[in-house]
């Protein structure tokens, strides 16, 4: 009798430690492993709200700019947006941009694109592990210093060869812009050729090619698909672009096409209306959203259109 | 090409060593001149640093460190710019470190394959290339403008802080994904459940490659001047910023406003770079750090 009730004393104690142990468990998963893929789930879903908050404030904004100004002024040859009949055309803006970013590639596609070819198809591993972090210090260069070395600097050192230089040019500005770009274009089209196997390349060698064939014919039609990719991502990167424009590129709103002197590109527009005393609720005030979500659309157009060469046109091997 | 293949005389054989010495040639000459590039790409960082030290020298001093913005450019010095400075990173870090890691968390080990996470994935991806005078606009319409912020800096640091959000995200992510997966298992085998593991086996795993990349995305964060500007930072402060609410400057800013105004006085070309010099040599010793803590503390497994 005495030892039956001790053994069901230890049948419920055990039958207790169990259901402790369990609640314990379940407590802890009920604490952690509840709140915790929450908390994470909504810190993810911050950059979706970013980019929601972006889209909204553009496209509302603008809108209060669009109800007053018809798109067929918007996309008209004057603007003067602080005169007394103010005028809102955007095509000088446009002109200047896609004029600087010309200019920006002109610089940066040649030498970024031989760079890459120099640091992936003939440079030593030891010359690479010397010459890329010296690009990317190059890239981690803040924009507002390579803005006061192209005024302070690359202006004066242009005007000694072209003489009727403006103090404030797209010319000088564009070229700082492409060297500024060229790690970027350097490495990515590296990587895309770096990705190439080398089974390939030996193949090449082996018929008797010299390297630079091996390249030309066969490197290069094998990575096009990154190197477009990265040719693509550095335009919208320069059309992006501010601090150097703003420094170098002046404000001049006329329509024109001569990069020697100065002309304003739609980020420099920005940044000119906001740090001037551009009062909230004003026309002015909203043409900033309206440029602003030009902007928006040119650079996410131009990215979607590399995600998509990139991923279409990609060789896989 | 026929005959030459065929033929053996020594004349076709000229011809083809002619080729093929023609070939190799081209080959040189077009390998030198393409390392050039690379090189150029060196003369031009040599240069820029050579000439903004040069315009630096006698500028450069303790009292230039130390002392209050001017309007003579004898007096002027940028304390309250590197104080400025400094306020927008206590911003930054901690906004960006939580956001960025916990979205890292997510995506790499809650996620499920699917649409969400390729969603949320090309969304950082296409946030990382948008503009950043378009973060200033963000920043002047939702914190400045909506929260009432000013052109504090809460209302900037919270801008930047959105800004380099992708980068501290994608270089957490490649951290969290090199984890190897057997601790993950020796983990769960333990008893331990998903945050625990996290907690205690993959974040001190994943911690130098997190932390490299937020000293990446605050040394962007240093030098962004765009959405800075944008948010409307009057153009000389005097005051010393003394909370998170007040007004301030920035080094870049600084840099910035210099700048415009060469044209009225040339000296300011000098305290531009001057700036510059500050701005880079922070910079310099964020990424030697960087470099340090990714050499000596990445474990291999």
């Amino acid at each position: 009798m005495r030892f039956d009730t001790l053994e069901g004393n230890k049948m419920t104690d055990q039958n207790m430690i169990r259901k402790q142990i369990k609640n314990n468990i379940k407590n802890r998963k009920n604490i952690s492993d509840r709140i915790m893929p929450v908390f994470f789930f909504a810190a993810a879903s911050v950059s979706v709200f970013v980019t929601l908050g972006i889209v909204m404030t553009l496209i509302v904004d603008a809108l209060h700019f669009f109800k007053e100004i018809p798109l067929n002024e918007f996309f008209s040859k004057s603007l003067a947006p602080l005169r007394k009949d103010p005028s809102f055309g955007i095509l000088p803006l446009i002109v200047g941009t896609l004029s600087s970013a010309f200019i920006a590639m002109c610089v940066a596609v040649p030498i970024g694109l031989t760079a890459a070819i120099y640091l992936s198809e003939f440079a030593s591993e030891r010359k690479r592990k010397i010459l890329k972090p010296i690009m990317e210090v190059l890239a981690g260069i803040p924009t507002i210093v390579y803005g006061f070395f192209a005024y302070s600097f690359v202006t004066p050192l242009l005007m000694k060869v072209i003489p009727g230089l403006g103090a404030k040019n797209v010319l000088s500005a564009g070229i700082v812009m492409g060297i500024m770009i060229i790690p970027m274009v350097a490495s990515l089209s590296e990587d895309a050729m770096r990705a190439v196997p080398n089974t390939m390349r030996e193949g090449g060698l082996g018929l008797g090619s010299t390297k630079m064939e091996v390249t030309k014919k066969i490197v290069m039609p094998a990575a096009i698909s990154g190197i477009m990719a990265s040719i693509v991502l550095a335009v919208s990167r320069a059309i992006g672009e501010t601090m150097i424009v703003v420094i170098a590129a002046g404000s001049s709103k006329d329509l024109s096409l001569d990069v020697t002197q100065s002309m304003q590109t739609m980020t420099a527009y920005i940044v000119e209306f906001t740090s001037g005393d551009a009062a909230s609720g004003t026309t002015g005030y909203y043409s900033l959203y309206a440029v602003g979500l030009l902007l928006f659309i040119f650079t996410l157009g131009m990215n979607l259109v590399a995600q998509y060469i990139s991923k279409k046109y990609r060789e896989v091997y | 090409m026929e005959r030459i293949l065929i033929s053996d005389s020594p004349k076709s054989l000229e011809v083809v060593n002619k080729q093929i010495e023609k070939r190799i040639k081209k080959n040189n000459r077009l390998k030198f001149t393409f390392s050039l590039s690379t090189v150029f790409s060196l003369l031009v960082l040599m240069i820029l640093l050579y000439r903004i030290l040069l315009q630096s020298v006698g500028w450069l001093d303790w009292d230039f460190l130390k002392g209050m913005l001017s309007i003579f450019p004898e007096k002027a010095g940028i304390f309250g710019a590197i104080v400025g400075s400094l306020g927008l990173i206590m911003v930054v870090i901690p906004v960006t470190l939580i956001l960025g890691v916990a979205t890292a968390i997510y995506l790499e080990e809650y996620a499920k394959e699917g649409r969400v996470r390729d969603f949320i994935k090309i969304n950082i991806s296409n946030l990382a290339s948008v503009p950043s005078v378009i973060f200033g606009l963000l920043g002047l319409t939702v914190f400045a403008r909506f929260f009432n912020l000013g052109s504090s800096i809460l209302a900037g640091g919270l801008t930047l802080s959105l800004l380099v959000l992708p980068i501290i995200v994608v270089s957490s992510q490649e951290a969290i994904r090199a984890v190897p997966g057997f601790l993950r298992e020796a983990s769960y085998g333990m008893g331990a459940n998903k945050w625990t593991t996290i907690r205690k086996v993959i974040l001190p795993v994943a911690l130098p490659g997190i932390l490299t990349g937020a000293i990446l995305s605050v040394s962007r964060a240093l030098g962004e001047t765009a959405p800075l500007v944008v948010l409307g930072i009057p153009t000389l402060i005097l005051r010393t910023p003394n909370s998170i609410m007040s007004d301030f400057t920035a080094l870049p800013i600084q840099i910035y406003y210099w700048t415009l105004d060469t044209v009225l006085t040339k000296e300011y070309a000098n305290l531009a770079a001057a700036t510059i010099v500050v701005l880079l040599t922070v910079l310099f010793l964020l990424n030697s750090v960087a470099i340090v803590i990714r050499n000596k503390f990445q474990r291999n497994f």
